[in-house]
């Protein structure tokens, strides 16, 4: 009996065979290199944030465990029945306000200063980070010192110019003022080194047409410079709008949320209602809230941002 | 008489810059100057005005207090190795699956990709009450546990993963092929090829992650109770009288150990350390 003579066809055909394992072992691979950190995500954030649309509707309590189905109680206790909820959101709200525009001024401000590269730029920019490397508690810590009423060193400097400053934590507006201003102090410096690097990669050549035709600093900043930047300062303003939901350390520590609740956040409430007073089920409510939060700036500011990156080109 | 005035003005922008900037740095140093020469002070001198610049006598004494006062070492000890745990900890698993990410053609890549990335916008709190929960029905409270996976499975881990795969994309297939035709599998071009090559991705991911272990505030508060088992950012808030009052000297003498080794690396290593926050992007 004659062996059919393997034709070239079946050669071929084993090797896609062979070929086609090698890829499918390779995509196990994949999954297989892939599974700590997408089971870890699963089990610790897509997890929980599905859980706590569920104890969103129920009422709940850490201590005695106790769970039962309410339905919308919660969000109905929320909306018509619990005013701190209103000016919790509304401090919020206030701290974003002030925070975003002071960090980007500042940040802004201070990166076009060092950008000029004269001696001492460098140190000025290790001092100007060193907060960002620093513990929020250390940082917390010593500024709960500093703006004390009486004893405090900044009413002790406002005292040198005659000044009688205000007992800053226990006045609501100051209290507030305070944890905007230590908070844009502790964070400012990561967008500084973010601006400058996009001001180094400025193209000089527009920056210098300008002076030589006559243009002043201010309208080279205002018509080279700013627009050149935009796309970076709508994508560190997207980040610093969402960072500014996540302060509940910061405040603890500095105000404890206070005076009457003043500077309570809604990261801070989501906090106090579930391990203060352990209704985790009303605690979930706020979380969920500050979750959609989150969602609809991220939203918002991914449209304004395509249109800003748009209109560049 | 031209050029000199041009030079004057330019001489006073010079000073005017100068000032501007020293004025600006004052809150930003001014903290840091203030916690590490109270530290050296007694409490009446703190208080004093006006203030001294410097300690009249440095007391040293009040660095033993620290450690009298509080199991001061023993959360030393606690936040170094659950910092060197998760430092390590996320940088296995993060470079793994950003290896994979960048390197490997699997089916649904992207969409596992763009569900992790879409976590990131989340605040962390929104996550901690299903978190507690689960940790508490494993009976894992008040263990050090919560602190070390949560870091290193959550989102910690995902900005890791983020890093290490745009570090990974750039990896030139040559040398893939090269290590494949050299016999080696995938797990051993990830092991030999890409993870040497890939050291300053690590470092920076290294450097970001230690740092946030080693500051963390809210997740020891909520997981631990017993006092030995806390971290030195709970430490901190320790030092104080009967009635809550900070004992001033004792809480910066403790405040400045706390601060003063990550300062001195931020110092030493300042490139590096700005580098990776920079990749990292911003926060609040």
């Amino acid at each position: 009996m004659n062996l059919p003579p393997e034709s070239s066809l079946a050669i071929a055909g084993r090797a896609v065979m062979a070929g086609l394992k090698l890829k499918q072992r390779d995509s196990l691979m994949g999954y297989l290199f892939i599974a700590p950190q997408l089971l870890g995500f699963l089990a610790f954030v897509l997890g929980p944030l599905l859980a706590v649309f569920v104890f969103s509707f129920q009422s709940r309590n850490l201590l005695t465990g106790q769970v039962t189905f309410i339905g919308l109680d919660n969000y109905r206790q929320m909306l018509a029945s619990d005013p701190l909820f209103l000016k919790v959101l509304g401090n919020s709200l206030i701290f974003m306000l002030g925070l975003v525009p002071l960090n980007m001024v500042l940040a802004l401000g201070l990166a076009l200063l060092l950008a000029r590269n004269l001696a001492g730029s460098t140190i000025f920019r290790t001092v100007f980070f060193s907060p960002v490397v620093t513990s929020t508690v250390a940082w917390v810590i010593v500024w709960r010192f500093v703006l004390q009423g009486e004893q405090g060193s900044l009413n002790q400097f406002l005292q040198l110019f005659g000044i009688q400053g205000p007992n800053w934590l226990q006045e609501p507006f100051w209290a507030m003022t305070a944890v905007v201003v230590t908070r844009v102090l502790k964070n400012v410096g990561l967008n500084i080194i973010i601006f400058l690097a996009a001001i180094k990669d400025l193209p000089k050549e527009y920056v210098e047409a300008a002076s030589v035709d006559g243009a002043n600093p201010w309208q080279t900043l205002r018509h080279i410079i700013l627009p050149f930047l935009a796309p970076t300062i709508m994508l560190v303003t997207v980040v610093t709008v969402i960072g500014s939901l996540n302060v509940l350390d910061h405040i603890m520590l500095l105000t404890g949320g206070g005076p009457s609740n003043a500077t309570m956040v809604l990261a801070y409430y989501v906090y106090y209602a579930a391990f203060r007073i352990y209704e985790t089920g009303y605690a979930s409510t706020l979380a969920v809230v500050l979750f959609l939060t989150a969602l609809l700036l991220t939203l918002v500011q991914w449209g304004v941002r395509k249109q800003v990156v748009y209109n560049e080109r | 008489m031209n050029a000199n005035r041009v030079s004057f003005r330019k001489k006073l922008g010079m000073a005017a810059w100068y000032v501007g900037l020293i004025g600006l740095a004052l809150p930003f140093l001014y903290p840091f100057w203030w916690m590490i020469t109270s530290a050296f002070k007694t409490v009446n001198e703190i208080f004093a005005f006006p203030p001294t610049l410097l300690p009249s006598t440095w007391h040293w004494e009040n660095f033993g207090e620290v450690f009298t006062f509080q199991p001061f070492a023993q959360h030393y000890v606690n936040s170094l190795y659950i910092a060197i745990l998760v430092t390590a900890g996320t940088l296995l698993v993060s470079s793994l699956a950003g290896y994979a990410f960048a390197r490997i053609q699997f089916r649904g890549a992207s969409l596992f990709f763009i569900l992790l990335l879409s976590g990131m916008m989340m605040p962390n709190e929104v996550t901690i009450i299903p978190n507690f929960i689960t940790m508490k029905t494993l009976g894992w409270t008040n263990t050090h546990l919560p602190l070390i996976l949560i870091p290193i499975l959550g989102m910690g881990g995902v900005l890791g993963t983020f890093m290490m795969r745009q570090y990974f994309l750039n990896l030139p297939q040559d040398l893939e092929d090269a290590a494949m035709m050299d016999g080696l599998n995938r797990f051993g071009i990830y092991w030999r090829i890409a993870l040497p090559i890939a050291r300053p991705a690590l470092t920076s991911v290294a450097i970001l992650t230690f740092l946030s272990s080693w500051n963390a505030f809210l997740d020891p508060l909520i997981y631990l109770d017993d006092l030995t088992l806390f971290t030195i950012p709970l430490s901190l808030r320790g030092f104080t009288d009967q009635y809550g009052t900070p004992l001033w000297n004792v809480q910066l003498a403790a405040t400045t150990l706390a601060v003063l080794p990550v300062l001195i690396f931020y110092v030493v290593a300042q490139r590096q350390v700005v580098e990776s926050f920079s990749l990292s992007g911003s926060k609040g």
